[in-house]
C-alpha cells in the first residue's frame, strides 16, 4: 500500500537520501504537514516533531465530537472546512464528499454509556474537571467505538407473524417446520422417553449441548445439533436436576441423596456430601459458583473452580424446591411457600430483599436476561411479571387456568410457561420490554406434563421435559442471534474451549462481589471514607481539608490597626453568613416550589374557572 | 383501749429493762465509786429491787440527793427522776395507825364524791349556760355544725358514706386534671395572646371566622330557630361597629398612617382598607332568613331541574329499585371527596361510565349485600342526625361570642350569599355534600365485605386495556402512578381510595396488591386434566393449600417488614443512672425529663428504599464483603466521591469493550522498545546544574518526582 512519491514534495535531495531511507513509508492517509523537503534532522527532531502534532488529531476529535454523533448521516460542517487543504492533496485531486468519521447514531451510543450524569456534581477545582473531561471523552470514544462495531452483528433474530388478523398462536410445530429451511427444520425433534420418568433438562452456555436427566435415573448428554450422544449412564437413584457446569465436559446431577459431579464421559468426579438432598440447581458461570437449594431448607454456594463451599445459607423458610438466577447481576431468587420471593447473595447471611408474591406458595420464578423483569406464578393461579429495578411491583397480572408449575425467559426475553402438559409462550413488544400476557405468541401440547423448560441459547429452540421425554420446539425469535465467539462459541473447537476456561478461570469474579447492584464496584465506599476522615482528624488533631479562617493582610500606614483587622475580618465572616442564609433561602424556596408541583400534579384535574368562589 | 393496753405493756417492758439494767448499774458504780454513802445507796436499790419482785408494782420512791453527784461527768444518774410525788403517799403516815381510819373514810368519801372533769361531757357542753354560749350554740344548730364531736358535718358524714376511698382518689384526680389543663389552656390562651405577630392574629381571626361560618350554615339547616339567634349576634356586632370608631380613621395607627399616605403606599392603602372594611361591618344585612330558606327550596327544585340525578342520586336509589345505581353513585361520591372540590368533576360522565360498568355485571350476587348496604346506611344516617342536632344545640350555648369573630362572620356570610348566586348555577348545591360525607364512612366499612367477596366475573377487554395502561404509566413514573394504578385496578371492587393515613393505605395497597383480580388467559390448548398418580397428589396437595391461603400470609409479611424496620433503626443511647442525683431505693423512676435530658438520639438514617414499596423487604444492612473490594480512599485531586466515582465508571476490560478501544485505554504512557538500554538518570537531565550527590540522592529515594519533561529526557535518552 505505498503510494507513489508525490512529484513535487516527495523527492528529495540527494544529499539527505540516506535519511530519508531510514524514515517510515509514508502513507497517504496520514495527515502529517511535516515539511521533508528541507533538511530535516535526523532522529530525534523528527520525533519532537511528531510528539508535538500527536496532540492534534485528539483535538480535532474533541471538535468532531458532536458532528460525530447524529441521528441522520449529515455532512458535518466544521471538519469540511478543516478538511479541505487535505483532501486537496490527495492522490487523484478528488474531494472526499463525506469527509471525517461517519456518524454514529446516538441510541446506539447511548447504549453503550456508562457514565450516570444524571447526578449533578459539586464545584470542582480546576484540576478535578480536566481529569472528569478526560474520562467522559474517553466513554465516548469507547462508545462510539462500540456502537460502530454494532455492524459487525449482522444476523436478525427470527421471528413468526400471522397473516392479518392470524393468531399466531394458532400455528403449530408442524407448520413452522414445514415452513423452515431443513437445518433448522433437524432442529425439532421429539425424545420418546417414556420409561424414565419426567426429565429435566439443561443447556450449555454455548447451547451446543444437553443434558438431560430422568426421575428414575437416567441421565444423558449429547450434542443436540449433531445428535451425538456423549455419554448415557443410569445412575439407579432419582434424579432431581441436572445442570452443566461452565463448559460441556463437566456435569453436576443433583441426585436423591448427595450432589454428584460427572464428566461428558459419564465417569463420576465427585460426589459432594456436604450437598445433599439436593431439589435444584444453578450456575453462576462469572463466578463459577454451583448454587444448591436443598429440601432441609439450605442453599448452598459451590466454587468449582476449587471445589470450596463459599456459603451455606439457612433460607429458613421450609423446603427450597424454586429457584431461578439473574443473569444480570447473579442473584439467586427463591421461591417459598408463603408466597414470597427472596433474593440471595453468598456475602450475606439475610436475604438481600423479600418480595411478597403471591397468597399461596410460589411454583415457579424465572428472570429474564437484562435482570429487569421477573416472572413468578403461584399456587392462586396467577402469572405476574414484577419489574426488578428498584421498585418490585408487579407491571403485569394473569390468572392461568391452571397455574404455571415452570417458567422460563428466552435471551431475547420471551416468556415460557408450562401449564399441565401445555406449554405457553408469550413475546413483548421489542427486546428490551416485558413479554405481554394478554396473547399466547405459541402454544403446544406435549405428550405429558411438563417437568423443565429450557431456551436454548444462541438458538431458536425450546427444550421441554416431560414425563414422554425430551421434545425441542421451534420459537422463532426466541434466541440472540449474534454470538460472541470470545465468550460462548457453539462451534468452538476442544482447543478453543481449552483456551477459554483458562481466560475466564482468570477472570472469575469473587462471589464476595454478587449483590444487586453489579455496578457497586464502581461506587466509593463512602462509610469507610468518612471513617477514614475522622480518623485522620483525630489522629492529626486537626482537619487538613478544612478550610483555613480568613487571615487579613497586614497593611501599612497605620491601617493595620486591631480594630480594622478585627473589621476586615468580621466583613468577610458576615459576607460567608450571607451566602449561607441566601443558599438556605434558595433551598427552602426550591423544595416548596417542588412540593408544590407535586400537589398540582397530584390534584391532577385541571383547576376549574369555578374554584375562587369556593372558599 | 388498744392506746391504753399499749401504754401498758409499754410500761412494763420499761421495767423489766430497769431489772435487767440494774445489776449493771450496782457493777459499775461499784467499782467506780469509794464513796460510803454510795454503798448505802446501793444496797437501798438493790432491796428495793427485791421487793419489787414480789409481783406487786412497788413505786419507787424518789430519794433526796445531793445536786453534786447527779452532774456526774462518768455517769447519768436517773435517780429520783421521772417519779413523781403523790398526794397518797404524803396522806400516808409512815407508819399505819389505825386511829386515822375514821378520817381514811372520810377521804374515801371526799374521793368517790364527784368532781368537774375536764373535758366537760356532752350534756354538760349542750346546756348552755352564758347568752353568749346560747348564741353560739344557735348559729351552729343552724348551720348543722356539729357541737359535740367536731370532726365532721353531716354533708361530710353522708359524702363519706357514699364515697369510697378509690372514688374519692379519682374525683381527685380527675379534679386535678381539670385544673392542670384549664391551667394549660390559660396559659396557651396567654401565649397566644402574648404572639406580636398581626398576621398570625389575622389568620387565627380568619379561622374562627370562617368555622363559625360554617357552624352557621350547618345550624341553619338543622336548626333554623338556633341560626336566627346567630343572625341576631350578628346585627348585634353590626351596632356595636357602628357605635364604636373601631375601624374608622381616628385610632392612633390610622391617624399615623394618614400622615404616613401621602409618601407611602402601603400605608394609603392600609387605610383604604379599613375604610372598606368599615364599610362592610356597617352595611346593614338583610335579615330575611324565612326568605333565605325559602330561597334554599326553590334553591333545590332549581337544582333539581338542572341535574336530578347526580345531586340527589342517594335519596333516590335509597328507595330506588335499581341496586346497582346505588352502589356506583357511592363510588362516585367518595372519588368525588377524595378530591378537593367535589363541584369540579364531571360528575354526569362519571356517573355514565359507573353504571355501563354496573349494567356488565352480573348483578344477583351482589343484591343481598346491597340490602344489607342500604339498611346498615339509613341507620347511619338517622344517628347522625341525632348527633348533628346535639352538637347544633351546644353550639348555641357555648358559642362565646367574640365581637370580632362574629364581625368578620357576617363579612363572610355576605360573601356566602354572593356566591349562592353562581353556586346554583353550578351543578352541586351545599346541601348535598354533608349527605355524601355521611355515606363515607358507610362505604369505607363496607369495603373489607367487599374485598372478601371470592372471584368476581369482570369483563376481560376492560382489564387489559388497564393493564395496559398501567404497563406503560409504570415506565414513566414508577412510583406515584402506582396507587393510581391500583385503584384503577379494582373499579369495581374497590369504590373508594383512602386516603387519609398512609398506614391504613400501605396496608390496603399490600391487599390490593395480591387479591386483584386478574383477567385469565385464553388459552387454546387447555392443559388435559388426567395427570400422572404423583401430579395428581400434588394437585390435591395444592387444593388444600389453596383452600387455606388467606390473608395470613399478608399480615405474616407486613410483620415481618414492620421487625425488620425496628431492627434497622439506629437505636438511641440512654445515659440515664437512676438514683443519681436523686432518692434512691427499691423501684426507682428516674423523671421524664431526666430521662429527655441524658438520652442520645440516634441520627435519623437515610430513609428505607422500601418505604413506599409495602410488598418489599430490602435488606439495607451493609454488605462488608463487597465493600472490601470498593475503593475507600479519594485520590488527589478529587474532593467528593461523586467525581471519582465518574472517572472510574467506563470499564478498561476487553470484555466491555472493542479491542481497539481497549488497547487504547491501556497503553502504557511511557513505551519503551525491548533490547534497549535505558541509561540511568542524570542530576542534569532532572534540571539541576550541578551535579552534587545529595541531589542525586534525593531523586533516587523518591523517583515519583520525576515529572512529565523527565520522563519526556528519559525517553530521548532511551530514544538515543
Amino acid at each position: 500500500m505505498e503510494t507513489a512519491p508525490k512529484p513535487g514534495r516527495d523527492v528529495p535531495p540527494k544529499k539527505d537520501k540516506l535519511q530519508t531511507k531510514r524514515k517510515k513509508p509514508r502513507r497517504y492517509w496520514e495527515e502529517e504537514t511535516v515539511p521533508t523537503t528541507d533538511g530535516a534532522s535526523p532522529g530525534p527532531p523528527c520525533n519532537k516533531k511528531n510528539r508535538e502534532l500527536c496532540p492534534q488529531r485528539p483535538k480535532n476529535a474533541h471538535i468532531l465530537k458532536k458532528s460525530r454523533i447524529s441521528k441522520k448521516p449529515q455532512v458535518p460542517k466544521k471538519p469540511r472546512e478543516w478538511k479541505n487543504p487535505e483532501s486537496q492533496r490527495s492522490l487523484s485531486g478528488a474531494q472526499d464528499p463525506f469527509p471525517g468519521p461517519a456518524p454514529v447514531p446516538v441510541g446506539v451510543v447511548q447504549k453503550f454509556c456508562r457514565i450516570d450524569k444524571s447526578r449533578k456534581l459539586p464545584r470542582s477545582k480546576a484540576k478535578t474537571r480536566s481529569r472528569l473531561e478526560v474520562a467522559e471523552a474517553e466513554e465516548e470514544e469507547t462508545s462510539i467505538k462500540a456502537a460502530r462495531s454494532e455492524l459487525l452483528l449482522a444476523e436478525e433474530p427470527g421471528f413468526l407473524e400471522g397473516e392479518d388478523g392470524e393468531d399466531t398462536a394458532k400455528i403449530c410445530q408442524a407448520d413452522i417446520v414445514e415452513a423452515v429451511d431443513i437445518a433448522s427444520a433437524a432442529k425439532h425433534f421429539d425424545l420418546n422417553l417414556r420409561q424414565f420418568g419426567p426429565y429435566r433438562l439443561n443447556y450449555s452456555r454455548t447451547g451446543r449441548h444437553l443434558a438431560f436427566g430422568g426421575r428414575r435415573g437416567h441421565v444423558a448428554a449429547l450434542d443436540w445439533v449433531t445428535k451425538k450422544l456423549m455419554c448415557e449412564i443410569n445412575v439407579m437413584e432419582a434424579v432431581r436436576d441436572i445442570r452443566f457446569l461452565h463448559s460441556e465436559a463437566l456435569l453436576a446431577v443433583a441426585q436423591n441423596r448427595w450432589l454428584h459431579i460427572y464428566d461428558n464421559q459419564g465417569i463420576e468426579l465427585h460426589c459432594i456430601r456436604r450437598c445433599d438432598r439436593v431439589t435444584r440447581l444453578e450456575f453462576l458461570p462469572f463466578h463459577f459458583l454451583l448454587a444448591t437449594a436443598s429440601e432441609t431448607g439450605f442453599l448452598t454456594y459451590l466454587d468449582v473452580s476449587v471445589g470450596k463451599i463459599v456459603a451455606a445459607l439457612n433460607a429458613r423458610a421450609g423446603r427450597l424446591d424454586v429457584m431461578s438466577q439473574n443473569p444480570y447481576n447473579a442473584v439467586i431468587h427463591l421461591g417459598h411457600s408463603n408466597g414470597t420471593v427472596s433474593l440471595w447473595s453468598p456475602a450475606m447471611k439475610e436475604p438481600l430483599a423479600k418480595i411478597l408474591c403471591h397468597r399461596g406458595g410460589v411454583r415457579a420464578v424465572a428472570v429474564d436476561s437484562t435482570g429487569t423483569y421477573m416472572a413468578t406464578s403461584g399456587l392462586d393461579h396467577q402469572l405476574k411479571i414484577f419489574d426488578l429495578r428498584g421498585t418490585y411491583q408487579p407491571l403485569s397480572t394473569r390468572t392461568l387456568p391452571h397455574g404455571a408449575g415452570h417458567l422460563a425467559f428466552s435471551q431475547r426475553g420471551l416468556l415460557v410457561a408450562g401449564m399441565g402438559d401445555v406449554v405457553n409462550i408469550w413475546a413483548g413488544q421489542g427486546k428490551a420490554s416485558p413479554p405481554s400476557l394478554e396473547q399466547p405468541y405459541l402454544t403446544h401440547r406435549l405428550s405429558g406434563p411438563v417437568h423443565g423448560l429450557q431456551f436454548c441459547p444462541f438458538e431458536d429452540v425450546l427444550g421441554v421435559g416431560h414425563s414422554g421425554g425430551i421434545t425441542s420446539m421451534l420459537v422463532p425469535g426466541a434466541g440472540e442471534p449474534n454470538f460472541d465467539g470470545l465468550e460462548s462459541n457453539p462451534y468452538r473447537s476442544r482447543k478453543q474451549r481449552q483456551e477459554w476456561e483458562v481466560k475466564a478461570l482468570l477472570e472469575k469474579v469473587p462471589a464476595e462481589l454478587i449483590c444487586l447492584d453489579p455496578r457497586a464496584l464502581a461506587e466509593v465506599d463512602v462509610i469507610s471514607l468518612e471513617q477514614g476522615k475522622k480518623e485522620r482528624i483525630e489522629r492529626l488533631g486537626y482537619d487538613p481539608e478544612a478550610k483555613a479562617p480568613f487571615q487579613p493582610k497586614p497593611k501599612q500606614k497605620g491601617r493595620s490597626s486591631t480594630a480594622s483587622l478585627v473589621k476586615r475580618k468580621r466583613k468577610v465572616m458576615d459576607e460567608e453568613h450571607r451566602d449561607k442564609v441566601r443558599q438556605s433561602l434558595q433551598q427552602q424556596q426550591q423544595q416548596q416550589q417542588q412540593q408544590k408541583e407535586a400537589k398540582a400534579k397530584s390534584t391532577g384535574a385541571r383547576p376549574s374557572a369555578l374554584d375562587r368562589f369556593v372558599c | 383501749m388498744t392506746a391504753n393496753r399499749l401504754a401498758e405493756s409499754l410500761l412494763a417492758l420499761s421495767q423489766q429493762e430497769e431489772l435487767v439494767d440494774l445489776p449493771k448499774d450496782y457493777l459499775l458504780s461499784g467499782s467506780e465509786d469509794e464513796g460510803d454513802n454510795d454503798g448505802e445507796r446501793e444496797h437501798q436499790k438493790l432491796l428495793e429491787a427485791i421487793s419489787s419482785l414480789d409481783g406487786k408494782n412497788r413505786r419507787k420512791l424518789a430519794e433526796r440527793s445531793e445536786a453534786s453527784l447527779k452532774v456526774s461527768e462518768f455517769n447519768v444518774s436517773s435517780e429520783g427522776s421521772g417519779e413523781k410525788l403523790v398526794l397518797a403517799d404524803l396522806l400516808e403516815p409512815v407508819k399505819t395507825s389505825s386511829t386515822l381510819a375514821t378520817v381514811k373514810k372520810q377521804l374515801n368519801r371526799v374521793k368517790s364524791k364527784k368532781t368537774v372533769e375536764l373535758p366537760l361531757n356532752k350534756e354538760e357542753i349542750e346546756r348552755a349556760r352564758t347568752p353568749l354560749e346560747q348564741e353560739i350554740f344557735n348559729l351552729l344548730h343552724k348551720n348543722k355544725q356539729p357541737v359535740a364531736d367536731p370532726l365532721l358535718t353531716p354533708v361530710e358524714k353522708a359524702s363519706l358514706q357514699a364515697m369510697s376511698l378509690e372514688e374519692a382518689k379519682m374525683r381527685r384526680a380527675e379534679l386535678q386534671r381539670a385544673r392542670a389543663l384549664q391551667s394549660y389552656y390559660e396559659a396557651k390562651a396567654r401565649r397566644e395572646k402574648k404572639i406580636k405577630s398581626k398576621k398570625y392574629h389575622k389568620v387565627v381571626k380568619k379561622g374562627k371566622a370562617k368555622k363559625a361560618l360554617k357552624e352557621f350554615e350547618q345550624l341553619r339547616k338543622v336548626n333554623p330557630a338556633a341560626a336566627l339567634e346567630e343572625l341576631e349576634k350578628i346585627e348585634k356586632a353590626r351596632m356595636m361597629e357602628r357605635m364604636s370608631l373601631k375601624h374608622q380613621n381616628s385610632g392612633k395607627w390610622a391617624k399615623s398612617k394618614a400622615i404616613m399616605a401621602k409618601y407611602d403606599l402601603e400605608a394609603r392603602q392600609a387605610m383604604q382598607e379599613q375604610l372598606a372594611k368599615n364599610k362592610e361591618l356597617t352595611q346593614k344585612l338583610q335579615v330575611a332568613s324565612e326568605s333565605e330558606e325559602e330561597e334554599g327550596g326553590t334553591e333545590e327544585k332549581v337544582e333539581e331541574l338542572l341535574v336530578p340525578d347526580i345531586v340527589n342520586e342517594v335519596q333516590m336509589n335509597a328507595d330506588g329499585p335499581n341496586p346497582w345505581m346505588l352502589r356506583s353513585c357511592t363510588s362516585d361520591t367518595k372519588e368525588s371527596a377524595t378530591q378537593e372540590d367535589p363541584e369540579q368533576l364531571p360528575e354526569p360522565e362519571a356517573h355514565a361510565v359507573s353504571e355501563s360498568e354496573g349494567e356488565d355485571r352480573p348483578v344477583a350476587e351482589e343484591e343481598i349485600l346491597l340490602r344489607e348496604f342500604e339498611e346498615r346506611r339509613s341507620l347511619r344516617k338517622r344517628s347522625e342526625l341525632s348527633q348533628d342536632a346535639e352538637p347544633a344545640g351546644s353550639q348555641e350555648t357555648k358559642d362565646s361570642s367574640s365581637q370580632e369573630v362574629l364581625s368578620e362572620l357576617r363579612v363572610l356570610s355576605q360573601k356566602l350569599k354572593e356566591n349562592d348566586q353562581s353556586r346554583k348555577q353550578k351543578a352541586s348545591s351545599e346541601g348535598t355534600i354533608p349527605q355524601v360525607q355521611r355515606e363515607e364512612p358507610a362505604t369505607e366499612e363496607e369495603e373489607p365485605l367487599l374485598l372478601q367477596r371470592p372471584e368476581r366475573v369482570q369483563t376481560l377487554e376492560e382489564l387489559e386495556e388497564l393493564g395496559k395502561e398501567e404497563c406503560f404509566q409504570n415506565k414513566e413514573l414508577p412510583r406515584p402512578v402506582l396507587e393510581g394504578q391500583q385503584s384503577e385496578r379494582t373499579p369495581n371492587n374497590r369504590p373508594d381510595a383512602p386516603k387519609e393515613k398512609k398506614k391504613k393505605e400501605q396496608m390496603i395497597d399490600l391487599q390490593n396488591l395480591l387479591t386483584t383480580q386478574s383477567p385469565s388467559v385464553k388459552s387454546l390448548a387447555v392443559p388435559t386434566i388426567e395427570e400422572l398418580e404423583d401430579e395428581e397428589e400434588r394437585n390435591q396437595r395444592q387444593m388444600i393449600k389453596e383452600a387455606f391461603a388467606g390473608d395470613d400470609v399478608i399480615r405474616d409479611f407486613l410483620k415481618e417488614k414492620r421487625e425488620a424496620v425496628e431492627a434497622s433503626k439506629p437505636k438511641d443511647v440512654d445515659l440515664t443512672l437512676p438514683g443519681w442525683g436523686e432518692w434512691g431505693g427499691v423501684g426507682l423512676k428516674p423523671s421524664a425529663k431526666k430521662r429527655r435530658r441524658f438520652l442520645i438520639k440516634a441520627p435519623e438514617g437515610p430513609p428505607r428504599k422500601d418505604k413506599n414499596l409495602p410488598n418489599v423487604i430490602i435488606n439495607e444492612k451493609r454488605n462488608i464483603h463487597t465493600a472490601a473490594h470498593q475503593v475507600r480512599v479519594l485520590p488527589y485531586p478529587f474532593t467528593h466521591h461523586w467525581q471519582f466515582e465518574r472517572t472510574i465508571q467506563t470499564p478498561i476490560g476487553s470484555t466491555w469493550n472493542t479491542q481497539r478501544a481497549f488497547q487504547k485505554l491501556t497503553t502504557p504512557k511511557v513505551v519503551t522498545k525491548p533490547g534497549h538500554i535505558i541509561n540511568p538518570i542524570k542530576a542534569e537531565d532532572v534540571g539541576y546544574r550541578s551535579s552534587s550527590r545529595s541531589d542525586l540522592s534525593v531523586i533516587q529515594r523518591n523517583p515519583k518526582r520525576i515529572t512529565t519533561h523527565h520522563k519526556k529526557q528519559l525517553k530521548k535518552s532511551s530514544v538515543d
